[in-house]
């Protein structure tokens, strides 16, 4: 055989191996499964819309099985007061499960606070939940793995394998995750995981009466909710850590964070 | 009850979900570690840097550092929600995560600590089997002479070259365990120093600062312990009560009352001159911190400001830095050091490096991550179910008092007061 030919041979079989095992792809499980170039769930909340009825809260209690007298809450509700002298009073009894019916505001240790009408400049209610983030340092920090990202971008916990150490609790800048008081692992907002996936709404969205909460595919530029995130000026919360929440406010407030 | 509700007391605006959900557990966690971290680091003093005066304590340090090395761990699994399932951690380990690795870098250590320990006490183990092997046993002997048997694995040679190669091992295991050692304890400090979301904890600081606090507990807690089992030792030896001296019992203690008196003062007060060197270069890191965040006041140097010198003021600048800094450090400046002026130091160092702990750990989460509120942990001090026992100041005493128990019966294998001029 000539050099030539060698060189010619070789070359051939190198190509044409390369295009067959190309062809071989490893495929994770996970993968096939959940993945879905289609979809990318994200929420809207309208803080001009809301009005501090706590409806969102119950129905979210109900629904995902917190302890109704428990003082944590997947979701709550703050309210925001602001007076003519630039005193910010904020507030959030029980998560806002009751709704706001009294015009005072709880201070915990330090008591309830009324202010008078004429001093009040605005006020206004502003919804929380998990921001189901795009790097989220929950799931950075858990040393199990058991708090995972979802291909379709929802932040979940496995209870089965949460050792309840604490530390995505520590490291959540918003506050949303706490232990679960039954079963005594880190619990969060799942975006009604198993409602959404089967074509739902979550439970707050579909509770809220007033249109403040809005489930979004953020991948999917028709769906009328992305519309308004594309189109209208909307804020998040706390991008200073550089999380990336994919949950987006309507007229948020240099006082929320 | 929500887990944390029983101690959180909230001021003004604090989120529904937030309490203190890292209490005394994780307070004693960084505390221990530290302890077992700074005790190596002594022991290291004499065999890596060849501190020939500290081979007394140094070996001491060696033993009582392996005996806190289980207690290191006791907070952490005491805290855990789910204790049971601790093992996952080594199971799936997440290395994103600063606790997933603990398992791994503690066992290393672990393992260094018990290798160092066995090529210290190879030759004794090996005298132990003759002497114990040769004679009529009563009592426990049976079984500290199959202990030896075990842990001598099979390496009875004690010639010259033998000794020789221990001795160069110790040396070499020494050197890898002081990075290993500040690493150990480094990493608890970039636990807390790597929290994005608490503006007290973040800064790159925090391990620095914890490796050094770490080292001036460590000494401390050394010194306090030499002295009060020097002092033990003596009074057991006056009285007869052999089951404090293990080397005596061994046959290895040929120590009259007043050399050991003797000995005893000159250990600690020399120790104590390390103690003054680390604890300058604590308080000067813990002092950067502050300066900097102040100098810096960032967003939310407002509410830290706030915690650091109004709320916690009486724990960071009374206890912490006055009782637990200044005051010792005068102590140990003044000329004339005796053990027991040394001894008070000591304990008020150590006292200082709890409530900087404390005042990390529960000051970190004193502001709500609004920073426009404040949280409060009352500890629990008589508890009425399990998680107020652990999280209170029983499970606290229990975590405190676990090494020394341990050290008890660790000391009859290795007697920490082994006195052998040509051991290492």
């Amino acid at each position: 055989m000539k050099r030539r030919d060698f060189i010619k041979s070789t070359a051939v079989f190198v190509s044409g191996a390369a295009v067959s095992t190309s062809a071989l792809v490893m495929l994770d499980p996970q993968e096939v499964l959940a993945e879905n170039p289609e979809l990318r769930w994200g929420f809207l909340v309208d803080t001009l819309k809301c009005v501090g009825c706590g409806m969102c809260v119950k129905a979210c209690k109900l629904e995902n099985d917190i302890p109704y007298d428990a003082n944590v809450t997947r979701t709550w509700v703050e309210r925001y007061v602001m007076t003519r002298d630039g005193e910010v009073f904020k507030d959030c009894p029980k998560g806002a499960r009751d709704g706001y019916t009294s015009k005072l505001i709880d201070e915990n240790a330090s008591g309830m606070k009324l202010v008078s009408d004429k001093d009040i400049t605005q006020a206004f209610f502003v919804p929380k939940l998990c921001n189901h983030c795009e790097l989220p340092a929950c799931v950075q920090v858990c040393p199990v793995g058991a708090t995972y990202g979802t291909k379709d971008g929802v932040v979940l916990i496995d209870r089965t394998w949460c050792i309840g150490c604490g530390y995505c609790i520590m490291a959540c800048p918003y506050g949303v995750r706490f232990f679960h008081p039954v079963v005594h692992t880190a619990d969060k907002c799942t975006l009604c995981y198993h409602r959404i996936s089967n074509g739902g709404n979550t439970a707050c969205a579909q509770a809220c009466p007033f249109g403040a909460r809005k489930l979004a595919n953020l991948r999917d530029h028709k769906d009328p909710v992305t519309k308004i995130i594309m189109t209208q000026r909307v804020g998040v919360l706390r991008p200073e850590y550089g999380t990336k929440p994919q949950c987006y406010y309507i007229g948020l407030n240099e006082e929320v964070r | 009850m929500v887990h944390g509700e029983v101690w959180t007391i909230k001021d003004l605006f604090v989120l529904p979900n937030e309490y203190i959900y890292w209490a005394i557990q994780i307070v004693l966690y960084p505390y221990m570690t530290g302890l077992v971290a700074g005790a190596f680091v002594l022991s290291s003093l004499y065999h890596v840097f060849a501190v020939e005066k500290l081979k007394e304590i140094a070996r001491f340090a060696l033993v009582f550092s392996f005996a806190l090395l289980p207690v290191a761990m006791m907070p952490l699994l005491l805290h855990l929600q789910q204790p049971l399932r601790g093992i996952n951690v080594m199971m799936t380990p997440h290395f994103t995560s600063a606790i997933s690795a603990f398992g791994i870098v503690f066992m290393t250590y672990g393992c260094i600590v018990a290798s160092e320990i066995w090529f210290v006490y190879r030759k004794f183990i090996v005298q132990s089997i003759h002497r114990l092997g040769n004679k009529q046993r009563k009592g426990v002997e049976g079984l500290l002479l199959m202990i030896y048997k075990v842990i001598s694995l099979g390496a009875m040679d004690l010639s010259p070259e033998a000794l020789e190669a221990d001795h160069k091992a110790t040396k070499v295991l020494a050197g890898i365990g002081i990075p290993v050692a500040c690493f150990l304890h480094g990493y608890a400090g970039f636990i807390f120093g790597s929290v994005k979301a608490n503006a007290l904890w973040m800064t790159p600081l925090m391990p620095v600062i914890f490796i050094m606090s770490a080292i001036v507990s460590g000494i401390a807690l050394c010194i306090v312990c030499y002295a009060l089992f020097m002092w033990l030792r003596r009074w057991a030896l006056a009285r007869g009560k052999n089951y404090f001296l293990p080397d005596q019992l061994a046959g290895t203690m040929n120590l009259s009352v007043e050399e050991m008196h003797e000995m005893h003062d000159y250990e600690t007060t020399l120790t104590a001159k390390y103690l003054r060197i680390f604890m300058i270069l604590a308080i000067t890191l813990e002092l950067l911190d502050i300066i900097f965040r102040g100098y810096t006041a960032v967003k939310s140097w407002d509410i830290v400001r706030e915690v650091i010198y109004e709320r916690d003021f009486v724990k960071i600048f009374v206890f912490q830095y006055g009782i637990g800094n200044a005051l010792p450090f005068v102590m140990l400046l003044l000329p004339g050091l005796t053990t027991r002026r040394a001894c008070l130091a000591s304990v008020l160092v150590l006292f200082g490096v709890f409530m900087m702990r404390w005042n990390v750990v529960i000051g970190g989460q004193s502001f709500s991550l609004t920073f426009d509120g404040f949280m409060d942990y009352v500890m629990p001090i008589i508890p009425h179910n399990l998680e107020t026992f652990k999280e209170g100041l029983g499970g606290a005493l229990l975590v405190a008092a676990t090494p020394f128990v341990i050290f008890y019966f660790l000391n009859m294998i290795f007697p920490a007061f082994y006195n052998d001029d040509e051991a290492h």
